[in-house]
């Protein structure tokens, strides 16, 4: 074996076929994306050339940067549900009755397809016929909000399902993780005497740190280019109110003929998110790594 | 050995990468070699939600293949939206099918343009002279060809729930006044007045559209939208004024602008709000659908948009040609592609009347056939229409049509007032 992979010519060939694929599906049309951002087209005639006055114009229009706004308050909440997440993983990786079953529950909605978990909360946040707010109304709230139709609301309302959908997601993965902690180490913790919470907080909490940082970048990327429950409940509005980068961008591109502007702000949003992914690195990266 | 292993797997992936350019390039010679030939055909209604139409289209395509040795129709369907999109990205790569649905106007100028729509103009002097409703064939006219023939006529009229109406003594209003009386009774007694699902915006844009037309004419929006008049017009304002005038005495359901049209639809099906407006495509629903309860279409009545002041003219209507079918530049089969499109127009104008309930494009002729009341109603009303005005998101440019829709939503959502309303439709306007 050692022999063949010694050979670089074999290891090129072996490495090409995903190289390939990779470039196809994922560089190339980033590429393009960006030459795109260039042109003033339609989608459909001829192109011309334009330089930057897409990337220009993006860059002055007030509704991408509300977009953007509402891509990084979706970021901000993720990141910060990412810490319920954790309690919950803590006490379902402690021995507790039905942790099992739990887990399991909890994953639930990772298992639904996007659109069929944006159906299903399109109908909980009825107004008139909805379970959440009949359940208010019964509560005696005389007049509960129409949760998708109110731009103050709107955008919170939808955080919702995005949070519920991946928490999930996140559980399985903190879980793997504080199930991978040696079981002498809590062991020897308790026999010192330290409450379950010394133990969650100093033991196993620095234990699975590299997880955590990791769960980090992936909830604020995720966040940045989310698009699904958006775009299937409200389609970026009332006017706007619930608009999103990607759906911004999906609305230019596909519903106004704007192709290439639609490209540049699709490229846009690659170098945000490449942008704040090197940012949040370099903020959660520690010299040494803890060993155990 | 371990070399001849690796070379092995080098060598099974070569292999299978020569079948798979084996198999590609066999298709094609398939395609063009021999007799056969195969017609790309893409349309929007699915089984699922268009039972009916969808029931027609299969009928059509096999009548057509019966009739025409070696010729194959090629068929994808897929739902509105996703339709849209697909037709758009096929157009990006050349590689729309030969014949497929477009919308008049603003959706279909970008194709025109890019000529990957073919006119058909013979056809229209030819087999199918003289069978369209006049305006309709008109509405898919770019620089004096026509690109599409339209299947569809559509007019907007007020649905309403006739039991509720009576068990409050209510009439149907002819004006605006009443209307707004009709509407105080209802929410009174608790009854939301008017289902409107104001997610999808272009049916918010119908409740403008009628109060611009009743106030200010038929020619105002028109003529704003064409740029022979202005946005800023006071009558264009003062509709926009009286949306909410409406809005703010609770006309429509709650939380309308989260609703889509088919969460308002089924409100309205399942009476749970008295009035709706939508265009006539709706009206199998009302008449034969028997998937919905006879007692429920039995009590559907409809209204035309009442009149504004004394002002307006009932007989005027928005609504115009829905889907048409086009066929492509590019087609290798362009001749088949043709005959197909206009065979299936005049299929699809004598089975759409009686099977599926919807007005076709193509002139009905009433008296032979047995059709439900509500259906020869909006017929007549249809021969006596004195103007249609196309849907406004269909007659402007797709960006401009965007910001119509989004400023739509936020003026029944009272974010903005009439005035600001109107300037920014002209700013978008004027800056095409």
């Amino acid at each position: 074996m050692n022999k063949v992979m010694s050979n670089k010519w074999i290891i090129a060939l072996y490495v090409l076929p995903a190289l390939l694929l990779i470039a196809v599906l994922i560089f190339i049309p980033l590429i393009l994306t960006g030459y795109y951002g260039l042109m003033d087209w339609n989608g459909i005639a001829t192109m011309e050339f334009i330089g930057l006055e897409n990337y220009i114009n993006a860059i002055q229009d007030a509704k991408f940067w509300e977009s953007a706004l509402h891509s990084f308050l979706l970021a901000l909440f993720s990141t910060l549900s990412l810490l319920v997440y954790l309690a919950i993983s803590l006490i379902l990786a402690s021995k507790i009755k039905g942790s099992d079953l739990l887990r399991k529950i909890y994953l639930i909605p990772m298992l639904l397809s996007s659109v069929a978990i944006a159906q299903l909360w399109i109908k909980v946040f009825n107004p008139s016929n909805g379970m959440l707010n009949s359940i208010l109304m019964a509560l005696g709230v005389d007049n509960p909000p129409a949760w998708l139709a109110e731009p103050s609301i709107v955008l919170y309302a939808i955080f919702i399902p995005i949070l519920w959908q991946y928490a999930g997601f996140y559980i399985l993965i903190y879980y793997a993780a504080l199930k991978n902690i040696p079981e002498p180490l809590v062991e020897a913790a308790r026999i010192d005497g330290a409450t379950p919470l010394q133990i969650a907080y100093k033991i196993k909490l620095p234990l699975i740190m590299s997880v955590f940082k990791v769960t980090i970048v992936l909830a604020i990327v995720g966040s940045l280019k989310y698009f699904d429950l958006i775009y299937v409940m409200t389609g970026g509005g009332p006017n706007g109110a619930s608009e999103v980068m990607a759906s911004y961008m999906y609305k230019l591109a596909f519903s106004s003929n704007e192709f290439g502007y639609g490209s540049a702000i699709g490229f846009l949003l690659l170098i945000i998110t490449l942008i704040v992914t090197v940012i949040v690195r370099k903020a959660t990266a520690t010299k040494e790594e803890i060993q155990y | 050995m371990l070399k001849r292993k690796a070379f092995a797997g080098v060598f099974v992936i070569f292999l299978s990468v020569l079948v798979m350019v084996g198999c590609s390039s066999d298709e094609e010679a398939n395609s063009s070699s021999g007799g056969d030939k195969t017609i790309e055909f893409m349309h929007l209604w699915p089984e699922g939600s268009s039972a009916q139409h969808n029931k027609i289209v299969s009928d059509i395509i096999k009548d057509f293949e019966s009739e025409h040795d070696g010729v194959t129709i090629d068929l994808e369907v897929l739902s509105n939206e996703q339709y849209k999109d697909k037709l758009k990205v096929l157009s990006t790569s050349n590689e729309l099918p030969d014949v497929g649905m477009t919308w008049a106007a603003g959706f279909l100028e970008p194709y025109v343009d890019g000529e990957m729509f073919t006119p058909l103009d013979d056809l229209l002097e030819g087999d199918l002279n003289d069978s369209f409703v006049s305006g309709t064939a008109e509405a898919y006219e770019i620089d004096g060809s026509t690109y599409g023939l339209p299947l569809e006529l559509n007019i907007a009229t007020v649905f309403y729930n006739k039991a509720i109406f009576d068990q409050y003594g209510l009439e149907a209003p002819a004006t605006y006044e009443e209307l707004q009386q009709v509407v105080k009774t209802l929410n009174e007694n608790d009854v939301a007045p008017i289902a409107l699902g104001n997610k999808d915006r272009w049916t918010g844009s119908l409740w403008y559209m009628y109060l611009a037309d009743r106030i200010g004419g038929a020619e105002v929006l028109t003529n704003a939208i064409n740029r022979s008049g202005s946005f800023e017009d006071p009558a264009l304002v003062e509709a926009a004024d009286k949306v909410q005038e409406l809005v703010d005495m609770d006309s429509f359901v709650k939380g309308f602008n989260g609703l889509s049209d088919e969460e308002a639809k089924s409100m309205f099906m399942n009476e749970q709000a008295a009035m709706y407006l939508i265009a006539t495509w709706d009206l199998p629903n009302y008449t034969t659908n028997e998937d919905v309860p006879q007692e429920f279409r039995d009590s559907v009545g409809y209204f035309p948009f009442p009149t504004v002041e004394g002002e307006g003219d009932m007989n005027s209507f928005v609504g115009g040609p829905g889907v048409g079918l086009f066929v492509a530049e590019d087609s290798e089969v362009k001749e088949e592609a043709k005959e197909f499109a206009s065979f299936f127009v005049q299929e699809w104008g004598e089975k759409s009347v009686t099977e599926a309930g919807v007005i076709p494009a193509t002139k009905v002729d009433a008296g032979s056939l047995d059709l439900p009341d509500m259906y020869v109603d909006v017929l007549d009303d249809l021969n006596e229409a004195t103007n249609i005005t196309l849907f406004a998101d269909v007659q402007m440019s797709a960006d401009v049509a965007q910001v119509h829709l989004d400023m739509i939503q936020s003026l029944f959502g009272t974010e903005i007032s009439p005035e600001d309303f109107a300037k920014e439709h002209e700013e978008a306007l004027s800056a095409e």
